[in-house]
C-alpha cells in the first residue's frame, strides 16, 4: 500500500486575532511590530494581584462571526483556565473557553474541483493569545520573552474532521479568511501570525470507517507550508501504519527549513491542561436582542454576493470571484453598478474594467479602495462614456489612469486631453481615403483575397486619426471602400 | 493512599521539585485530606448547578469598552525581572 | 499624649483630627513609636514604611489646616496585610518567592485608602499566600497574639488583627478566603468583617482562591469597621467580580439597635465540637440579643458540615492555578538552573513553603485528568447546597449567629504537624465564603477559664453588611469593651 491507498482526514483549528484596539482583558494596544514589551501592563504581564477585565468588542465580534458562519450562539458561555507552564504564558494559564464556548455548530461551503462541499464547524471560542518566545537571544542560547502579543484577543474556529485533502484544507482556509476579513474582525495576515492554523491530521485505509489516531500540527504560517506540512505528515503516518506501527497522538511542530514535522517537547503536559471555569470572569451572557442586533448589522456575505453576481448579473464565475475577494472592492463595485446600471452588459463592462485596468492601477499604487482618488461615480462616468462610444478603449484607458492618479473627473479628462473618439463620417472617410491612396499594393492584395490585411488598414487609419477613430465606424467604412 | 508515583506525576505537572522526604510526607498528608473529602461522595448532587462563580448573575458588572489605555513603559515592566536582555525577559534556552 | 492617642478608637481619632486637637503627625509618630516598642514581641509588621507615613501625615495635616480633609480617614494611620500590592513598597504575601518584590501599582483598596487621605504605616504579617489559620506559615516568622505571646493571633490575617490588639494602628485591611479575617479578629479581640463576595475589589490583592477571596476591614470597634468598609467598598471596573450595586451608608443605621431583629441560630453550629468556654460566651451573647429585643430563631444549615471538605478541594484547585505565575520569569525569585524546566522546578521548590506546596499538590491533583468531576465540580455543587441552606434560613431570620472558631487562640506549634487539624479551625467561617455571604466577627467576652477573647460570628444576606454592622454594634454597646490585652505593655 501507499499514500494513495489511504484516506486523509483533516480538521483545522484556526486562530484569528480580532481587530480590536485594546487587548482582550486589559487596555494595552494590540498594535503589531513594536519593540519587545512596549505594549504591556500589569494585567497582560500576569503580575501578582491582577484580574482580567473583558473587552466588550471581543464578544460582539465573536457573535458576529458565529452568525456569519451559521453557528448557534450560546446565551451563556463560560471562561475556563487552560493550565500549563511556558515562558510566553505569563499567568501559567491561558484564559479560554472549554466546555461552554460562545458558538457551536455552523459550517462553511467550499468549492474544490467544481464540487461544492460543506465543512461543518464544531465550535468557535474566544481566548487570549500568548506572548512570543524569541529563541537564541544570546550566545549562551538563552531565549527572550516578549509579551506584546500576550492578551491579544483570538477566536479559535474549530472544524469537524470533514476535509479529505490538502486542497480542501487550503480552500477552506481561504474561504474562512475571506469571510473574517470581510466581516472586519481579522486582517487575514498569515505571515504576521494574525491568522494561524493548526491541522489535525490522521490517515485511514481507503474506505475504512474508523478514524486513525491524529496528530496536531502547528506552525504553518503560509498556504505553502500547510501543504508541505500536511503532505509530510500524511507520508509519515502512512509509513508508520504500513510498518505495522501505531501513530502516537501528539502535537507536532512544522519545521519550514526542513519541510518536516517533529514532536514538540514543550507540549508534554498537553494531555492534562487541568481546565476549570475561570473564577475571575463571570459567564458571558448574550441576550437575544443583542444577537438580533448583531445579525441585522451583518453585511451581505462574500459567498452570497459572489453567487448573486453570477445569478443576477450573469457575470462569469471567475469575474464574480475576483470582485468578491475583498469586501472593499466588492462594495466599490456595487456603487459603480448603482450608477452605471445592472444589465448584464453594463455589469460585464464594469467587471472588466474593475478586474482589468482598475485592478492593475490599484496594485501599482498599493492603495485600498477607500483611498483611491477615483471614486465609484468617476468610474461609472467613464463607463458611461465608453458605452456611448464617446471614448474608445485607448482613450478610456488613458482617462482612467489620469483620473485614478489625480482624482479628476474622467469626462473632464477626456475633454481636456481630447480623448473623445471621432465618429464623424466625413473625418473618418478622409482618413480612410488617405490610407487607401498611399497603399495601392495592399489594396490589391486584399482584393485578391488576403483578408488578413484588414487589420493593417484599421491600424493605419487609427494612426492617421491619432487613435481617436471610432473602431466600429472605421471598420464599416473600410469594408465599404474595399469590398464595394 | 496516594502512591509516590502519583505524587511525582502531580509534582511534575505543578513544576515542583520535591525531595524524597517531601514526597513521602505529601503522600501521607494528601491521602489523609483526600480521605476526609470523600465524605462529599455521600451527597446527592444530581441536578445541582455548580457555584463556580460566586457573584450572582444579576450582579455582574458591564463589560469594558474597547479603548487603549497607557500600560507600563518597558523599563518598569522589566524592573522586577530576574534576567533581561534588551527589553525582553530572559529565560534559559527553550526547546520546542 | 501619645499613650492617650493610642487609646482613642479610629472614629475618635478622626474627630480629634477634624477638630485639630491632634495632628496626623502626632498620631503617626505615636503609632510608629508603639510599633518600635512592641513589634519585636508581636511580629505584626513585615515592614514599616515610616518615612512615607510621616510624609502622608504631614500632607494630611496641611489639608486639615486648610479645612480640606478628604474623608473621615484623612490623616488616620492604618496598615494593610502584605497581600495588598503597594506601589514601590515590597509586597511578599508572606512568601520567599516574592522577597524583595516591588510592585508597579497599588491595589484598588490601597488606592482608595490613599485617596481618602489615610496614612499607611506598613505591611502586615500573614500566612504565606493567605494559606493558614495561625500565621505560622509566614516565611518571615510567626506573628504572636498580644493577649498571650505564646499563642497564635489566628490567620491568615494574623498581623492585621494583632496590630490592632497591640494598639499599633487604628484600622487594618485583611483578606478572608475561609475565615482569614474573622478568625484572627476573634482570637485577638477585635472586629473583623468579610464582605459579600464582590463588595470590595480584589484588584491588586494577591490571589489565593479567586472564587472565595474577599478583602475586608478589621478595627477595634464596629463603627471603625463600618468607616473602613465605607472607604473601600464599591465597584471597580478592573475586577469583573466586583458588583456594580450601590454601596449602603454603613454608619447611618449603625445605632439602630437589635430590637425586632430576627437572629437565626444554626442548630448544627452549637451541636458539639465546640469548646465549652467558647459556647458559654456565644450563648451569653445570644441571650443579650434577646434581652435587647431581638428574636432568636432556630435554623438549620445541614450542608455546613461538608464545608471544609468542599473548601479543601476548591481553594487548593484555584490556588494551584493562581500560583502558577510564580515561575521565575518576570518577577520574584529565580533559582539558578541549566534549563527551563529545572528553572521552574527549582524556583518553585525554593520559593514556596510547605503549605503552598501542599495545596498546589492537592489542587493540581483535584483538577488533573479524570478527577475534575469527582472533586472540583462536585465541591462547587456542594457550594450551591450550602448557599441554599442560607437562603432558606434567611426566609426566617435577618442574620445568622454562632461561633467564629471552635476554640480560642491556640498555642503556637500546636497544630503545625497536622494540616487537617489546622484546617478544621475554619469549620464555622468557611461556609460564609462558600456561600459568598458577608460574615463578621465581634468580640463577645473572654473565655471563662483561659481569659482569651471569644468572637461571635454574624452572617448576613448578600450585600447586607449594614444589618451585620448594626447587629454587631448593638452587642458591642451592650457588653462594653474588652480589657486591654495583657501580652504587650
Amino acid at each position: 500500500m501507499a499514500v494513495s491507498d489511504h484516506d486523509v482526514v483533516l480538521g483545522l483549528e484556526v486562530h484569528a486575532q480580532l481587530l480590536t484596539r485594546s487587548k482582550i482583558f486589559c487596555g494595552c494596544s494590540t498594535a503589531f511590530g513594536a519593540e519587545p514589551n512596549a505594549h504591556v501592563c500589569p494585567v497582560c504581564l500576569g503580575l501578582p494581584g491582577v484580574l482580567p477585565s473583558l473587552n466588550r468588542r471581543v464578544v460582539e465580534m465573536a457573535v458576529r462571526t458565529g452568525l456569519a458562519l451559521g453557528c448557534s450562539v450560546r446565551p451563556r458561555s463560560v471562561w475556563a483556565r487552560k493550565n500549563y507552564f511556558y515562558p510566553d504564558l505569563p499567568k501559567g494559564y491561558q484564559i479560554s473557553q472549554y466546555e461552554l464556548p460562545i458558538c457551536e455548530g455552523g459550517g462553511l461551503d467550499i468549492t474544490v474541483g467544481g464540487a461544492e462541499k460543506r465543512v461543518r464547524l464544531t465550535r468557535i471560542h474566544m481566548e487570549e493569545d500568548a506572548g512570543k518566545n524569541v529563541h537564541g537571544l544570546a550566545a549562551d542560547g538563552s531565549s527572550g520573552v516578549d509579551l506584546n502579543r500576550a492578551g491579544v484577543p483570538l477566536l479559535e474556529i474549530v472544524s469537524e474532521p470533514d476535509l479529505r485533502s490538502v486542497d480542501e484544507a487550503v480552500e477552506y482556509l481561504k474561504e474562512l479568511r475571506r469571510l473574517l476579513v470581510w466581516l472586519g474582525v481579522n486582517d487575514g495576515n498569515l505571515e504576521e501570525g494574525s491568522f494561524r492554523c493548526d491541522a489535525n491530521v490522521s490517515v485511514k485505509p481507503r474506505g475504512a470507517e474508523k478514524l486513525g489516531q491524529r496528530c496536531e500540527i502547528k506552525n504553518m504560517n503560509s498556504f505553502r507550508f500547510l501543504r508541505q506540512a500536511v503532505d509530510y505528515e500524511v507520508r509519515r503516518q502512512v509509513e508508520i501504519v504500513e510498518a505495522g506501527g501505531r501513530v502516537e497522538q501528539e502535537t507536532r511542530l512544522f519545521d519550514p527549513d526542513r519541510g518536516e514535522t517533529r514532536a514538540m517537547r514543550s507540549k508534554e503536559d498537553a494531555h492534562d491542561y487541568r481546565y476549570f471555569p475561570e473564577p475571575d470572569l463571570p459567564p458571558v451572557r448574550v441576550e437575544e436582542a443583542f444577537v438580533e442586533e448583531q445579525r441585522r448589522a451583518l453585511p451581505e456575505l462574500p459567498q452570497a454576493r459572489e453567487r448573486r453576481y453570477v445569478r443576477e448579473l450573469s457575470l462569469p464565475a471567475a469575474d464574480a470571484a475576483l470582485l468578491t475577494a475583498e469586501r472593499q472592492v466588492a462594495d466599490y463595485f456595487e456603487e459603480v453598478l448603482a450608477r452605471h446600471g445592472r444589465t448584464p452588459e453594463a455589469a460585464k463592462r464594469a467587471a472588466n474594467w474593475m478586474n482589468g485596468e482598475v485592478a492593475r492601477l490599484a496594485n501599482e499604487s498599493g492603495l485600498a479602495p477607500p483611498s483611491w482618488k477615483l471614486r465609484p461615480e468617476g468610474l461609472a462616468e467613464l463607463l458611461g462614456l465608453v458605452a456611448a462610444g464617446t471614448v474608445g478603449g485607448p482613450g478610456a484607458k488613458q482617462a482612467l489612469e489620469e483620473a485614478f492618479r489625480t482624482g479628476a473627473a474622467p469626462a473632464a479628462v477626456v475633454q481636456e486631453k481630447g480623448l473623445a473618439q471621432v465618429s464623424d463620417q466625413g473625418a473618418i472617410e478622409a482618413a480612410v481615403d488617405a490610407v487607401l491612396a498611399r497603399s495601392p499594393g495592399e489594396v490589391e492584395r486584399y482584393r485578391a483575397g488576403n483578408k488578413k490585411l484588414m487589420g493593417f488598414f484599421v491600424g493605419q487609419v487609427m494612426k492617421e486619426m491619432k487613435g481617436k477613430g471610432n473602431p466600429a465606424v472605421v471598420n464599416a467604412l473600410l469594408q465599404k471602400r474595399l469590398e464595394g | 493512599m496516594l502512591s509516590l508515583e502519583e505524587v511525582r506525576r502531580i509534582a511534575a505537572l505543578a513544576r515542583l521539585e520535591l525531595s524524597p522526604a517531601e514526597e513521602t510526607l505529601f503522600a501521607g498528608q494528601l491521602s489523609a485530606i483526600l480521605d476526609y473529602v470523600k465524605q462529599l461522595e455521600a451527597l446527592d448532587v444530581s441536578g445541582v448547578e455548580p457555584m463556580t462563580h460566586a457573584l450572582a448573575a444579576g450582579d455582574a458588572p458591564p463589560l469594558r469598552a474597547d479603548e487603549v489605555r497607557p500600560g507600563l513603559p518597558a523599563d518598569r515592566a522589566l524592573a522586577a525581572a530576574p534576567a533581561r536582555a534588551g527589553t525582553s525577559f530572559q529565560v534559559p534556552r527553550i526547546i520546542e | 499624649m501619645s499613650a492617650s492617642i493610642l487609646e482613642l478608637d479610629l472614629r475618635a481619632l478622626s474627630g480629634a483630627l477634624a477638630a485639630r486637637e491632634v495632628s496626623s503627625r502626632e498620631a503617626t509618630a505615636a503609632a510608629l513609636e508603639r510599633i518600635r516598642a512592641t513589634d519585636g514581641q508581636v511580629g505584626a509588621f513585615l515592614r514599616v514604611t515610616a518615612e512615607q507615613a510621616r510624609a502622608a501625615a504631614a500632607a494630611a495635616d496641611e489639608r486639615a489646616a486648610r479645612g480640606a480633609r478628604l474623608s473621615p480617614l484623612d490623616g488616620v494611620p492604618l496598615a494593610v496585610k502584605d497581600i495588598f500590592l503597594t506601589e514601590g513598597v515590597e509586597t511578599t504575601a508572606g512568601s520567599r518567592i516574592l522577597e524583595g518584590y516591588l510592585p508597579p501599582y497599588d491595589a484598588a483598596v490601597v488606592e482608595r485608602l490613599r485617596a481618602a487621605g489615610a496614612v499607611l504605616l506598613g505591611k502586615l504579617n500573614m500566612d504565606e499566600f493567605a494559606m493558614g489559620s495561625s500565621n505560622e506559615n509566614s516565611a518571615y516568622g510567626p506573628c504572636r497574639n498580644p493577649w498571650d505571646l505564646a499563642r497564635t493571633p489566628g490567620g491568615s490575617s494574623g498581623g492585621s488583627a494583632a496590630a490592632l490588639a497591640a494598639r499599633q494602628a487604628w484600622g487594618t485591611l485583611g483578606t478572608d478566603t475561609g475565615g482569614s479575617i474573622r478568625e484572627p479578629a476573634a482570637f485577638c479581640g477585635v472586629v473583623g468583617l468579610k464582605p459579600t463576595y464582590g463588595r470590595v475589589s480584589r484588584y491588586g490583592v494577591i490571589a489565593f482562591a479567586s472564587s472565595l477571596d474577599q478583602p475586608g476591614p478589621l478595627a477595634r470597634t464596629v463603627a471603625d469597621t463600618a468607616l473602613l468598609l465605607q472607604a473601600v467598598a464599591g465597584h471597580d471596573e478592573r475586577d469583573m467580580t466586583s458588583s456594580a450595586r450601590p454601596v449602603d451608608d454603613y454608619l447611618a443605621g449603625l445605632e439602630g439597635g437589635a430590637r425586632g431583629l430576627r437572629i437565626g441560630v444554626p442548630r448544627e453550629w452549637l451541636a458539639g465540637g465546640l469548646d465549652a468556654g467558647v459556647e458559654v460566651r456565644v450563648r451569653e451573647a445570644l441571650r443579650r440579643y434577646e434581652r435587647m429585643g431581638a428574636t432568636l430563631v432556630e435554623v438549620s444549615l445541614p450542608h455546613s458540615r461538608y464545608g471544609i471538605a468542599a473548601y479543601y478541594l476548591i481553594a487548593p484547585a484555584e490556588a494551584s492555578s493562581n500560583l502558577a505565575r510564580y515561575d521565575g520569569v518576570r518577577f520574584g525569585l529565580r533559582a539558578p538552573a541549566r534549563g527551563l524546566r529545572e528553572m521552574y522546578q527549582q524556583t518553585r521548590a525554593r520559593g514556596f513553603g510547605a503549605e503552598p506546596k501542599r495545596r498546589i499538590m492537592l489542587g493540581t491533583y483535584a483538577l488533573s485528568a479524570g478527577y475534575y468531576d469527582a472533586y472540583y465540580l462536585r465541591a462547587q455543587k456542594v457550594r450551591t447546597l450550602v448557599r441554599r441552606d442560607f437562603d432558606e434560613a434567611f426566609t426566617r431570620c435577618d442574620v445568622v449567629a454562632g461561633p467564629v472558631a471552635p476554640t480560642v487562640a491556640f498555642r503556637l506549634g500546636e497544630k503545625v504537624e497536622d494540616p487537617l487539624q489546622m484546617y478544621l479551625a475554619d469549620v464555622f467561617t468557611i461556609t460564609a465564603n462558600l456561600a459568598a455571604l458577608p460574615g463578621l466577627s465581634v468580640p463577645c467576652g473572654l473565655h471563662p477559664e483561659q481569659g482569651l477573647p471569644v468572637g461571635l460570628q454574624l452572617v448576613g444576606r448578600p450585600f447586607d453588611e449594614a444589618t451585620l454592622l448594626r447587629a454587631a454594634r448593638a452587642l458591642e454597646r451592650e457588653q462594653g469593651p474588652l480589657p486591654p490585652p495583657p501580652g504587650v505593655a
